[in-house]
């Protein structure tokens, strides 16, 4: 009895210790950012590897999901006779939801369980030590470069996500199923609002989303233990967390830009 | 060369990058109905609108043609005063037009449609359109169909 | 303002490099280190050995501010290296090298460029003058051909030399070696051998080196210092501590299976061990 009282307690303090430490070292990482205008050609490197890399899994899927969406959602309305709205229907359940969280779980796939190993290898073989003892700080020298690079690459995957998504989602509607071409254009432009719809859905989603699975992706291979199963271990952390903390601010977004609370 | 290469490749990303939001922004999202509108205003009166709101299109012969920018409430007759911008390129709309409140399939949203009248003299900024018809709201129509057969053979009202 | 470190070279060689006094430090319920007083003269190479697990790698984290002691003092030429910011912790570092156990190259760099890093990140130097510079450490250690390798191509031996290489990039005043020899082939054992000596004596440095391969290191050290148990046991020269009488240096130094060094992790008695009960 007690002892599973204590295990619940001790549970709970070492993962408020966690998130403690996880906050701190977001903190730190965004005093790091500064440095950055000195030596920009850091930054290129780095949005290589999780941008530039990560683009034809985001120019498949967006494309796939958007056939997809164009196919189910031609099902449903055609009984209705409703398939002008297609348009709508695809453009708005990609720039709302689809495009902002399925990319960023993507992107923590592919992107940011790398980040965690390179960070963790590196951890594991000293090289962040290495550069401690050199008197480089690996917040400004490795970290801030990685986090900035990805905040910046999941808005602009996202956008890319989204735009070949409703690509995919025309090719299936018009050119596939013969939807007349000027009423999904049309009604996706009657529907979709610039600011309501895809400032809020592409570029505030995808900009909290980057920063989750980016700070999630880096915390958690600068706290690797250096063992190749520490380094597996946390590879899958990233992914599950960034998962789950994407679901978990997708709800709390979309409840806030519907005005719920 | 290597450094080069990598500069490229990612200002080929970011240009992408915002190529896919001009896309959104252009051809998903009408961002010309944003900025400065640059059609001309009439409004139309109507009893009931039903379902429509700002931003609804306005259409005539299927054609869109404008959009709906205000909806008000007239509080000396208690009708709807919609205001319409045209765009200037159909700038021959004869006055005695008229407008009805329509919907797009059973379920789908509802516009405007204008019906061209004979007349020679064209509407122009801040006309109004006196033929109008407002919005079919269904539970009237259920309402009156149901009276109608409950009571059979009783005289038509 | 503080005194910067180092600065002046002339000063007297009678202060010591480092000085550690009461050092204690405690990992967990483990007590690393038991009061512990050090003195590292400038410009000799000072060897702290010690069986496996006595914490010698622990001690270089300590002497290079990675770690903070639970008690005592380290000062590094004056200043206690523990109580600095970490900005001043990293200006002391500039003139301290360390060579880690693994080389701890960065492997998306090649050897070049691994060399070349402290330079870039610490000085504006041109580019020609960055690619002397460079050149002339990786002469030094033997590697001047292997400049446009991987670090993933390299030997283990040769990782460890260009690390060495990259270690004397700024020019420090100390170098701290972490088992500069373990798991090496007799052969660049011997290379290392030489070239930690060499490059003392020519840079002038202040050398640092933990192991416990006692033949090498008692070739080119000028003063021991063995550890266990979280106490100094002895130090003196290698020749001193060659023909000491003390048996714990005598097993250590002759590589004696047998003696007050226990073979065995701290147990308790093996008959009552073995006669416990299982606990539920």
């Amino acid at each position: 009895m007690t002892a599973g009282l204590t295990g619940i307690g001790g549970f709970i303090l070492h993962k408020l210790a966690r998130l403690g430490r996880a906050n701190l070292f977001l903190l730190r990482l965004l005093g790091a950012l500064r440095f950055l205008f000195r030596r920009p050609g850091w930054l290129i490197k780095q949005l290589y590897a999780v941008g530039v890399l990560s683009l034809p899994i985001i120019l498949v899927s967006g494309l796939f999901v958007g056939m997809v969406l164009g196919l189910q959602g031609y099902a449903n309305l055609v009984e209705f006779g409703a398939t002008s709205s297609l348009g709508t229907v695809v453009a708005l359940s990609l720039i709302r939801e689809l495009g902002p969280v399925l990319t960023a779980l993507l992107y923590a796939g592919r992107a940011g369980s790398a980040l965690t190993a390179e960070i963790g290898l590196m951890k594991a073989t000293e090289q962040l030590a290495s550069m401690q003892m050199m008197a480089v700080d690996p917040f400004q020298r490795v970290l801030a470069p990685r986090f900035l690079a990805g905040c910046l690459a999941v808005p602009i995957l996202t956008g890319i996500f989204t735009a070949v998504g409703i690509l995919g989602g025309y090719l299936v509607a018009v050119v596939q199923l013969g939807v007349d071409g000027g009423a999904f254009w049309a009604q996706m432009q009657a529907k979709v609002q610039l600011f309501a719809d895809i400032g809020n859905g592409v570029l505030i989603k995808s900009a909290v989303f980057g920063i989750l699975a980016n700070w999630v992706a880096l915390f958690e291979g600068y706290e690797t233990l250096p063992t190749a199963e520490g380094v597996s271990l946390a590879t899958t952390r990233t992914v599950v967390i960034t998962s789950l903390a994407v679901l978990g601010w997708d709800f709390l977004l979309t409840a806030l830009m519907f005005g719920v609370w | 060369m290597r450094q080069k290469n990598l500069e490229l490749m990612v200002g080929l990303f970011v240009a992408l990058g915002l190529a896919a939001f001009l896309i959104l922004a252009l051809k998903v999202s009408d961002l010309t109905s944003i900025g400065n509108d640059p059609g001309y205003r009439i409004t139309a009166r109507f009893e009931n609108i039903g379902g429509l709101k700002v931003r609804s299109p306005v259409t005539l012969g299927g054609v869109r043609i404008g959009r709906v920018i205000g909806i008000d409430l007239d509080p000396q007759s208690y009708e709807a005063v919609v205001t319409l911008s045209i765009d200037p390129r159909y700038n021959r709309l004869p006055t005695d037009s008229g407008a009805s409140i329509l919907t797009s399939g059973l379920l789908g949203e509802q516009y405007v449609g204008l019906e061209p009248g004979g007349m020679e003299s064209y509407l122009k900024n801040g006309s109004v359109i006196k033929l109008t018809q407002s919005a079919l709201v269904l539970e009237k129509l259920i309402g009156r169909v149901l009276t109608s057969t409950a009571a059979g053979d009783a005289p038509q009202k | 303002m503080l005194p910067t470190p180092f600065s002046s070279p002339e000063s007297s060689p009678a202060v010591a490099a480092v000085t550690v006094r009461g050092l204690s430090f405690q990992r967990g319920e483990r007590l690393i280190f038991d009061r512990v007083d050090l003195d590292i003269p400038r410009g000799k190479v000072t060897a702290i050995m010690g069986p496996s697990g006595t914490g010698k790698t622990t001690l270089l984290q300590l002497i290079s501010g990675q770690l903070r002691p639970d008690a005592g003092r380290i000062e590094v030429d004056g200043v206690c290296i523990h109580q600095l910011q970490r900005r001043e912790l990293y200006r002391v570092r500039q003139r301290m090298g360390m060579l880690f156990q693994s080389g701890a190259l960065f492997t998306d760099l090649s050897v070049f460029e691994n060399v070349a890093f402290p330079l870039r990140e610490h000085t504006r130097l041109p580019e020609t003058l960055i690619r002397t510079l460079v050149l002339m450490k990786l002469e030094a250690v033997g590697l001047r051909g292997a400049r446009e390798l991987m670090p993933a191509q390299l030997s283990g031996g040769m990782a460890r030399r260009v690390a060495l290489a990259r270690a004397i990039a700024l020019d420090p005043q100390m170098i701290l070696y972490d088992e500069p020899f373990a798991g090496q082939d007799p052969i660049s054992m011997a290379v290392l051998v030489k070239l930690i000596r060499r490059l003392n004596d020519a840079l002038g440095l202040t050398s640092v080196i933990v192991s416990h391969d006692v033949k090498e290191t008692a070739a080119i050290a000028d003063s021991l210092y063995l550890i266990f148990a979280g106490r100094v046991v002895e130090h003196g020269t290698p020749r001193e501590l060659d023909c000491s009488a003390s048996p714990w240096v005598d097993q250590f130094m002759h590589a004696r299976p047998d003696g007050p060094m226990s073979f065995h992790y701290p147990a308790p008695p093996y008959a009552t061990d073995l006669l416990a009960e299982i606990p539920a």
